[in-house]
């Protein structure tokens, strides 16, 4: 019975057994140089990330050709790349958020929280009172790190919500936006505190390495790992099948739960980080200046081409996405416009880019 | 093969499962030998999914026994089953459509690059695509770029995905359920050429299946399930469409060839 009876016969003789389980090392070698990078250059070229970056290239010649010497002088690059650093590292986490098909509302109140926190554990390991201003690094240290504890700790409510009680993440994330900021209102009265221990904002907030601002460098750093992270490792291959078939994840054996608490705490403390670079820059706390950073994020990722329906997304459009609004509104400044004008234009760019992302998928679903 | 001499791979003895008022499975048999392909017939209703669920890990029932080589198992999870060497074709195939067919394939036992980078998670792609396309291949799947996202495929194409993964990973008992309701008449010969392969290489292939031809033409051996029992077992050889047919709606009650 080891042959069949009807049907057309079988070269099984020519068939290697598929034994995938272990790839032999010689023909994988062979394969590395040819198609290394492919990968990412088909994230960047496969969804709208091309044109948005295109679109942003276009924003920049057309402002560059208005004021060349105001718009491209390095006063002005300088001040458009701090203004992206916190809105960049907001957006880099949100794109994780995306991609599993969900989506983070807290992320300002998380920064504002994290900041509070990070300057009165500072404050209170430097003596109280305004001490805290000349606190040495051991004190700047501590604070860092309660702050980015507080940030993941949010993070990790969130994900526990989301993924063990089933509770969706719009409102579990709407939950904790106002938990954090209100948590951070109660601690400080409502009144920004200030105290920030001047080294820290020295080196932090207005220190440079060579040419480059340390929040740019610490921003760009981030923004690199985390892409590299999402493209290329495993983490980042769960990411986006979670969000494209959670039971298919599920059914493959990947622990989902687990896998959304993480990208959420990932989320949570790249807030926590935000909120330290803005400490740092704007030595207060900024309370009630971070409200509509969740919808800045988002903005930016989706603007990027990461699909809100979840599987779909590039790091790269990401940074793209966080640097139109913030080129469209120095620009403005610059030509003369009212800046309220780059709201406008945002939002124009957002529903039309969402609109691009679902013809896509319209035209790629194939019943 | 000879059935007298070879110990079955999977067997299940007397599952009970009830929905509700409804019992799916009243006391159902199952074998499976190792290295044939056996089909699970039955009328709608006859429990040939529930059955196929409980071998799979997915259902637990509410009484009855499963061996596994020889010795009793507890299916508690598609991970449980999966540890043991048996992979499941699902009928809505489980698919993340952004991802492509290698890495379909590879999903949840992906392969990482060495030394460092590796410990890091970083994913080895190209030995993925490689061995995902020599998968595809050998297994007669018509998948040109196993770099393609799978929602750009055709029906046919993601059923062999599919069956690739599981073809892939399946060591001893691979389920396939309606692996051919979609396909049109080369690609279900395509996915019978598949089972016959996976067959030959020592594996059980649990077929099941509404198309009696088609089953006549892969199936070594025949179960037939009716109200949740197993009422008839048939060779592939000597089993007919009308034999078949008979069992499964109780017009040969009785007539149990083993």
């Amino acid at each position: 019975m080891s042959t069949p009876p009807i049907g057309p016969p079988t070269p099984a003789s020519e068939q290697a057994p598929p034994t995938p389980t272990q790839p032999k090392a010689g023909t994988a070698a062979t394969d590395v140089q040819r198609s290394s990078g492919a990968g990412l250059r088909k994230a960047v070229l496969g969804s709208n990330t091309l044109w948005i970056f295109l679109a942003l290239i276009v924003i920049i010649a057309v402002f560059g050709a208005l004021k060349p010497t105001a718009f491209l002088g390095s006063y002005d690059i300088k001040t458009i790349f701090i203004n992206a650093s916190v809105a960049l590292l907001l957006s880099v986490g949100m794109t994780f958020v995306i991609i599993t098909a969900g989506i983070d509302l807290s992320v300002g109140s998380i920064l504002v929280m994290s900041g509070v926190i990070a300057l009165k554990v500072m404050t209170a390991v430097a003596g109280g009172g305004s001490a805290s201003s000349g606190a040495g690094w051991g004190t700047i240290v501590i604070g860092i790190l309660a702050g980015l504890g507080v940030g993941a700790g949010w993070g990790v409510i969130n994900g526990v919500l989301i993924a063990r009680l089933k509770i969706p993440p719009l409102i579990v994330t709407l939950g904790t936006f106002g938990m954090a900021l209100g948590a951070s209102d109660v601690l400080t009265g409502g009144v920004d505190i200030g105290g920030v221990p001047t080294k820290f904002s020295a080196a932090v907030g207005a220190g440079t390495v060579g040419p480059v601002p340390t929040m740019v460098l610490i921003a760009g750093i981030v923004t690199i790992v985390l892409g590299l992270v999402l493209h290329l490792t495993r983490f980042g291959r769960y990411t986006y099948a979670v969000g494209s078939n959670t039971e298919a994840a599920r059914r493959a054996g990947i622990n989902v739960d687990r896998h959304l608490i993480k990208v959420y705490a990932l989320s949570g403390l790249l807030s926590g980080l935000g909120g330290l670079l803005s400490l740092a820059y704007f030595t207060t706390t900024t309370i009630s200046g971070h409200t509509t950073d969740n919808l800045t994020a988002i903005s930016a990722v989706v603007i990027g081409g990461t699909s809100l329906f979840g599987g779909v997304g590039a790091m790269f459009g990401t940074v793209v996405g966080v640097f139109i609004p913030v080129v469209l509104a120095s620009g403005l400044v610059i030509v003369g416009l009212q800046s309220f004008w780059q709201q406008v234009m945002i939002g124009a760019i957002l529903i039309a880019a969402v609109y691009f992302d679902q013809l896509r998928r319209r035209a790629k679903s194939r019943p | 093969m000879t059935e007298a001499r070879v110990a079955p791979i999977i067997e299940a003895r007397s599952i009970i499962k009830t929905y509700g008022h409804v019992q799916a499975l009243q006391g159902a048999d199952f074998t499976a030998y190792p290295g044939e392909v056996v089909a699970l017939i039955g009328d709608n209703g006859a429990g040939k999914s529930t059955l196929t669920k409980v071998i799979a890990g997915v259902i637990k029932p509410d009484s009855g026994e499963l061996l596994f080589e020889g010795n009793p198992v507890e299916m508690t999870s598609p991970l449980a089953a999966q540890k043991l060497g048996i992979e499941t074709v699902f009928q809505d195939l489980a698919l993340a459509p952004d991802l492509d067919g290698a890495a379909n394939v590879y999903l949840g036992r992906e392969i990482l690059k060495s030394g460092l980078l590796g410990r890091l998670g970083v994913l080895d792609k190209p030995a993925m695509k490689t061995e995902a396309t020599k998968v595809f291949v050998d297994l007669g799947v018509a998948i040109k770029d196993a770099g393609a996202a799978v929602a750009n495929l055709s029906g046919g194409q993601r059923q062999g995905v599919a069956v690739a993964r599981a073809a892939a990973w399946a060591r001893k008992v691979i389920i396939m359920d309606e692996p051919t309701a979609a396909l049109g008449v080369v690609q279900t010969e395509n996915v019978l050429n598949v089972i016959r392969r996976v067959r030959d290489q020592g594996v059980a292939v649990v077929l099941i299946s509404h198309n009696m031809p088609d089953v006549l033409k892969v199936a070594d051996r025949i179960e037939v399930l009716r109200l949740g029992r197993r009422v008839a077992t048939f060779k592939g050889s000597e089993a007919t469409i009308e034999s078949l047919v008979g069992a499964m709606t109780g017009a040969l009650d009785g007539d149990l060839v083993r």
